[in-house]
């Protein structure tokens, strides 16, 4: 009957967090080298495995003459010699930087003014978000087949449109069937299928800028175009860096849409590398040149690499503690 | 410099009313500050003064001249918004210079100008900055700085100082105010803070629910409040209201305290009434009303305390420091002369 209050009397030491051992595996997950190579690892693991393993065997058969069922031998730069002298590898060159530039301008073009209409406030402003992302969504070979369709000699509805609908024309408009319309139907195609992406990534930017901003340029006296060239343009500036990076990347590696609609036809005139590359090493067997080829393309991927990372490089108004 | 005239108007999002048939007219050169709780309408008519926000019904005029049609720049006004709105791609200079830019002025006038502004805020040395490496004070001032720049007929201020700290808020506060004596400019400034706009304002329109309550000089508002929004926004801490009835010459509570009434207006009153005394209206006085003391707060300069009678709560703010405790009995007096009283019903003053 007594203990109890020998046990209140005992209970005021108050509680106190035991202290925690020093083990040596608090120290090692202490220690920043060990932490950094232990979260570096399945990273790195992955790349090398999925990544690096694929592009280095890749750069390797490009300097061997290696054929399908056929191990090849180190021809060193034999395979890029001869594409020096081949005039499709440099049409295909060509016709990758004509497509990569005039595409990326349609793109952005329309993808930046569907972006600043779609900043507006419009009635139906979510169902022409909803229906501007359908391009993005349908496999793109799904819609290459598509385009395949529309730019048939026969059977082309926008054919069918001007001749038996409209009347304005006579014949059948000639999209695929020689080069240069091949080449600008091949570009309208990829501009549809990226302006999604583009308008939605801006319209993303766009919906950054407080629109305070814009209400003090208003009372600052200036017109839409001003506001736009002075406070839209600069603001979604970085994020437009981005976006056009990726979108170069894309447009230049583009290889599903090509080879689906024209295969790199009328007479290997719409071949892009992608497609040269593909074209060369697997229906035609000579691995080791597809390889060259595809190689041949890293030179530009830096390019537009570097072109990021400068762009990128934080603007100076972006730097500093923002204390708000 | 230049009037500002808000005649009848009104405002609605939708089918919300906003605004209900508000009267302000803003003299030339005056420091008029609109204070009311969140979800007013203050904001909502600076910026119909300012033009961005359309106007449903009425007339809102500057300087003499109608300008419900007129577009934002035209109307010769400066705003400083709440959260500054400074371009953030743009040096200090360059966001003063913003709208002599825009106007094509030559670089020269640029640089006058805002040395001019710069020199009045003291940014001299932070004009290469960008916002994000201010202070919020510093920022504050260049927001101001953009609008004393365009040498506007009338500024509009939107909670400048709210995103600020207590101390810096006050520091700001006197520096507005001595811009503003310094420019003489038609000043709207709003504010939800009674405090700020007691201590700025040559003239305050008190809103509550898109109606205006009063309109008036602070001291007129914290003597004379017109209605029981009015005497329980203005004045801090806020007045103390009891409810009872008038009989015998007396504001008596249910719980039987007799008060004094004031002495004028003995006219027909009505017998439902809510008697306002303020906190430091009241005295110790042997002959009051005997109180019960449930809180004492000392802040120094005067003590605060929480009195009781039956169910009605009261702070009494004392000058002389007072040592009482929990529970001990105080018996206070208002002065007559300061007493309010207001119709229950109508919560008018009467
Ligand atoms: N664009 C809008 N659409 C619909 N209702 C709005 C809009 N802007 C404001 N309101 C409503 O109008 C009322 C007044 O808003 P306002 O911003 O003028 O309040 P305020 O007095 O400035 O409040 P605060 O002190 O919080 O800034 C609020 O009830 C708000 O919900
Ligand atoms: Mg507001």
């Amino acid at each position: 009957m007594n203990t109890t209050p020998t046990a209140v009397a005992a209970a005021p030491t108050r509680w106190t967090p035991p202290r925690r051992e020093e083990t040596w595996i608090g120290w090692l997950l202490d220690w920043k080298p060990f932490l950094i190579v232990m979260c570096l690892l399945p990273a790195v693991g992955l790349l090398t495995v999925f990544l690096t393993y694929p592009l280095g065997l890749g750069i390797w058969l490009a300097f061997t003459d290696t054929t399908i069922g056929r191990r090849g031998i180190w021809v060193g730069l034999e395979n890029f010699i001869w594409l020096f002298e081949d005039p499709i590898f440099w049409s295909a060159v060509f016709y990758s930087v004509f497509y990569t530039a005039i595409a990326t301008i349609g793109k952005f073009a329309l993808g930046l003014w569907l972006a600043l209409l779609l900043n507006n406030h419009l009635p139906i402003k979510s169902f022409i978000r909803a229906i501007i992302l359908l391009p993005w969504i349908v496999p793109t070979v799904l819609s290459a087949i598509a385009f395949w369709w529309i730019y048939d000699p026969q059977f082309s509805i926008i054919s069918y449109v001007f001749v038996d609908v409209l009347g304005w024309r006579d014949t059948n408009i000639d999209f695929i069937s020689t080069a240069w319309p091949a080449r600008w139907s091949l570009i309208a195609a990829n501009i549809w299928r990226g302006i999604p992406f583009v308008a939605i990534s801006l319209l993303a930017g766009l919906q950054t800028i407080p629109p305070s901003l814009y209400e003090a340029a208003l009372l600052d006296g200036s017109t839409p175009w001003q506001r736009f060239r002075y406070i839209t343009v600069p603001m979604i500036m970085p994020i437009l860096a981005i976006v056009m990076t990726f979108s170069i990347i894309f447009t230049f590696t583009d290889f599903q849409l090509v080879y689906a609609i024209t295969r790199g036809g009328p007479v290997n005139s719409t071949h892009l590398l992608a497609t040269l590359a593909f074209q060369r090493g697997i229906p035609g067997g000579q691995l080791g040149e597809g390889a060259a080829i595809a190689v041949s393309m890293i030179p530009f991927l830096v390019f537009a690499t570097l072109f990021s990372y400068f762009a990128l490089a934080r603007r100076k108004w972006q730097q500093g503690e923002a204390n708000d | 410099m230049a009037t500002v005239e808000v005649k009848d108007v009104t405002k609605y999002f939708g089918s919300t009313q906003v605004l209900r048939d508000v009267n302000v007219s803003i003299a030339d050169g005056e420091f008029v500050v609109l204070v009311g709780p969140s979800g007013c309408g203050k904001s909502t008519l600076l910026r119909m003064i300012a033009g961005l926000e359309n106007i449903t019904g009425g007339t809102i005029s500057i300087g003499g001249r109608v300008v419900n049609t007129v577009p934002p720049k035209d109307r010769d006004i400066a705003m400083v918004f709440q959260n500054y709105a400074l371009y953030p791609h743009m040096t200090v200079f360059d966001n003063m210079a913003f709208s002599l830019k825009l106007a094509n002025a030559p670089k020269e006038v640029m640089e006058e100008e805002v040395g001019r502004a710069a020199k009045i805020l003291g940014l001299g040395q932070l004009l290469h900055r960008y916002p994000r490496q201010l202070s919020g004070g510093q920022r504050q001032r260049v927001a101001m700085g953009r609008a004393i720049v365009r040498n506007p007929q009338v500024f509009l201020f939107d909670e400048p100082l709210s995103n600020l700290d207590a101390k810096l808020r006050v520091a700001m506060r006197a520096e507005i105010k001595e811009l503003h004596q310094r420019l003489k400019v038609t000043t709207v400034y709003v504010t939800h803070d009674q405090i700020e706009a007691m201590t700025m304002a040559d003239k305050i329109v008190v809103m509550n629910h898109g109606v205006v309550e009063q309109i008036g000089p602070p001291l007129e508002l914290y003597d004379r409040p017109n209605n029981l929004f009015v005497a329980g926004f203005i004045g801090s801490p806020a007045m103390n209201m009891i409810e009872g009835k008038i009989e015998g010459g007396a504001f008596r509570t249910a719980d039987g305290a007799a008060w004094p009434l004031p002495p004028n207006g003995s006219g027909a009153r009505p017998a439902e009434v809510i008697y306002g005394i303020r906190p430091e209206h009241l005295r110790l006085d042997p002959a009051g009303v005997p109180t019960t003391v449930q809180v004492v707060e000392p802040t120094g300069s005067e003590t605060q305390v929480v009195l009781r009678h039956g169910e009605a709560s009261m702070l009494g703010a004392f000058r002389e420091r007072i040592a009482a405790r929990h529970g001990d009995v105080l018996p206070v007096m208002p002065d007559p002369e300061l007493v309010h009283l207001f119709d229950k019903q109508t919560g008018r003053r009467i």
